[in-house]
């Protein structure tokens, strides 16, 4: 592990490189540039005003303006979560010419796919910052607890994608597996909806590392109020695990990827 | 430091023929199997191979040494695991000092990205950083040749553009020790040129280089040294001639042919008087013996002779009939050889010959072996092209010019 962060911190000028290349070819002739970052995180909320309003309505429930903060404040994260999935799965695969070709730490590769979703959320960052005001956002001292929420979100999306590029470079199918789960993800990841909803088998919902985490961010910001501490410790220790997990797996498959992708 | 910049070791690799079907139910497993249990130990499985087969060689430094060996001896497998790109099955590799690899020129490349962005990229793909790619940004541009372009998306480029800026990248690594795969094989002739001078400045520099190629002019004028390759082995390594002699050799061995026809070309041969085979100076006289092997009575045969340079453009050709010589009979189970004197008045190059046996006057062919053999031709005087005019600079030096009246505008 300190030897993959080692020669990670050798080849930072590589990580940033390939980073800048994947975020320049997305916006390269592409009509609406930066605003894509924008539009998933916007498309999100849209959904989950719709599906509040049709179950406030549905269980004669009121539908107050905090709640577009809080799915607005998920969202962002969410998009993220998606994107880098998306992109890490196949970057390995999608740089096979590089990976044959060339040496260089092959991790480069799925951690320049969640850098470059991270810049795509940093870009739409000012847009929800903007709304939050409105919407419900409030300031309070939990505030202080969203950092360290992103950063357990980061890190497991992080391992989810290390993983998954290396699957992939072996089995062409993880992709529509990944795919499958992706598309579904949204309806078992408190999204749209809040995990209180699930009343009683909330711990079902919160199981999901990304939930606990999710969850956490709408308490903070919306909320004002402190994140659930022992879902937050849960979902941090998992997303430590797989973090180191992904890393370890991959420096150990790495050398036979050049014959196998 | 070790004098040796390269050490391999008994290095063994394995390899498995065909396609491996490996379903998702089989993921978790296969993947945990292969990340925990070594596979050093195991035998062959019925369907593997080694394409390394106990490979070892040192490497001195400033060293230059040539890999050849014919399509699917190992060549390639060879370099990647040079460059660290596979690990061996068994052995070990040492390599001592910064290596770069060449396997592919502009690896990394995007189309959509300009000449300008591409070079930053491939060039910290190649393992330089970007201050050093800025100070060398203009001498990489200037080498390529394609100034006017650089902020033109490499999509518009022309496929000779494209490569001539990702060898100028590459060109510009300054490593230790230098790989270089067939890279040199594109652009055009002049840049091809260029880019083997550059390679030998590279070498003068004191980098330990290592080509792989299948132009043997290039590694017999490049390399001191060389090993040919055969199924995964070093089956010759020494000094490039005496390789290059021997990859010939087994080239023409490898050259299997059935004929059912009356006559067959049993063989074909060209030395020197002095025994010398696979490599002439240019200008020195040779002889090519044809060995001719009948089956049934054939009348009135002819030899034909035909030279062919790399680009398999026929340089010369003329037969024992239109030298003068008349047909000859072949009766069953007899044996003749033909033979020619010849003056290699040809460039520095490989050239292959063919030989047929042809009947003139009902146009009729009767055995065709080409190629039978091939040779390098090396030359003192830096020439291109197939035909060697041995030229000498008879003057060159400048004179004043005349002082011309100026001209008046109408």
């Amino acid at each position: 592990m300190r030897d993959a962060l080692r020669e990670l911190s050798r080849n930072r000028e590589l990580l940033y490189i390939i980073t800048w290349r994947e975020i320049r070819i997305r916006y390269k002739q592409s009509v609406m540039g930066l605003l894509w970052a924008v539009l998933m995180p916007i498309i999100i909320t849209g959904a989950g005003i719709l599906v509040r309003v049709i179950g406030a309505k549905a269980l004669g429930r009121g539908f107050n303006v905090s709640d577009i903060g809080g799915i607005a404040v998920k969202a962002l994260p969410w998009a993220f979560v998606v994107s880098a999935i998306r992109f890490g799965t196949i970057s390995l695969t999608g740089n096979s010419s590089l990976v044959t070709k060339i040496k260089f730490p092959r991790l480069v590769f799925p951690l320049s796919s969640v850098l470059t979703s991270l810049f795509d959320m940093i870009i739409a960052l000012p847009v929800l910052l903007v709304l939050l005001p409105f919407a419900g956002g409030r300031l309070s001292i939990a505030l202080f607890w969203a950092p360290a929420l992103l950063f357990v979100l980061i890190l497991f999306t992080t391992g989810t994608c290390i993983l998954c590029a290396a699957a992939n470079l072996f089995f062409r199918d993880v992709k529509y597996l990944v795919e499958v789960v992706l598309t579904f993800a949204i309806f078992f990841t408190p999204v749209l909806f809040d995990a209180d909803f699930a009343g009683h088998v909330r711990w079902v919902v919160m199981l999901n590392p990304v939930a606990s985490a999710l969850d956490g961010l709408n308490a903070t910001v919306v909320r004002g109020l402190p994140p659930d501490y022992p879902w937050v410790l849960y979902s941090a220790i998992v997303s430590v695990l797989l973090f180191w997990f992904g890393v370890v797996f991959f420096r150990r498959l790495e050398p036979r990827f050049a014959e196998s992708v | 430091m070790s004098e040796y910049s390269l050490q391999l070791d008994h290095v063994y690799k394995r390899f498995r023929r065909g396609e491996r079907h490996d379903s998702l139910r089989e993921l978790i497993p296969s993947l945990v199997k292969r990340a925990v249990t070594p596979d050093r130990d195991r035998a062959l499985a019925p369907e593997e191979f080694w394409v390394l087969n106990d490979v070892s060689f040192q490497l001195r430094k400033g060293e230059t040494l040539g890999i050849i060996g014919h399509n699917g001896a190992g060549k390639s497998t060879m370099l990647k695991h040079l460059s660290g790109i596979m690990e061996p099955t068994r052995g070990s590799i040492t390599v001592n000092g910064r290596l770069s690899a060449l396997i592919e020129v502009g690896a990394g490349f995007h189309p959509d990205l300009t000449g300008r962005e591409n070079v930053f990229l491939n060039g910290v793909i190649l393992g330089m950083t970007r201050a050093e790619i800025k100070r060398k940004f203009d001498e990489i541009v200037d080498f390529a040749g394609l100034e006017e372009f650089i902020d033109t998306p490499v999509k518009r480029y022309s496929s000779g553009m494209f490569a001539r800026l990702g060898f100028s990248v590459a060109a510009h690594l300054e490593p230790d020790i230098l790989v270089i795969d067939e890279v040199l094989s594109v652009g055009d002739f002049a840049f091809q040129r260029k880019g083997l001078e550059k390679m030998r400045a590279i070498a003068k520099s004191g980098a330990t280089v290592i080509f792989v190629s299948h132009n043997l002019q290039a590694v017999a004028e490049f390399c001191q040294r060389a090993i040919l390759l055969e199924k995964g082995r070093i089956i010759e390594d020494g000094p490039t001639d005496q390789v290059v002699r021997r990859y010939l050799d087994t080239a023409a061995a490898h050259e299997t042919r059935v004929t059912r026809g009356p006559v067959r070309i049993s063989s074909t041969e060209i030395s020197s008087a002095d025994g010398q085979m696979g490599r002439f100076a240019a200008g020195q006289s040779a002889r090519i013996a044809v060995g001719i092997e009948g089956r049934v009575r054939t009348e009135k045969i002819a030899v034909v002779i035909e030279l062919f340079n790399t680009d398999f453009y026929e340089v010369f050709n003329t037969s024992s009939e239109r030298l003068g010589h008349p047909p000859i009979t072949i009766e069953p189970g007899q044996r003749t050889e033909c033979k020619f004197d010849v003056e290699l008045n040809l460039g520095p190059g490989t050239y292959y010959l063919g030989v047929y046996l042809y009947r003139y006057d009902v146009e009729k062919e009767y055995d065709h072996v080409f190629p039978a053999t091939s040779f390098v031709v090396t030359s003192d005087r830096d020439t291109r092209g197939s035909c060697n005019l041995y030229p000498v600079v008879a003057k060159f030096g400048a004179v004043p010019l005349p002082k011309v009246p100026r001209a008046i505008a109408i």
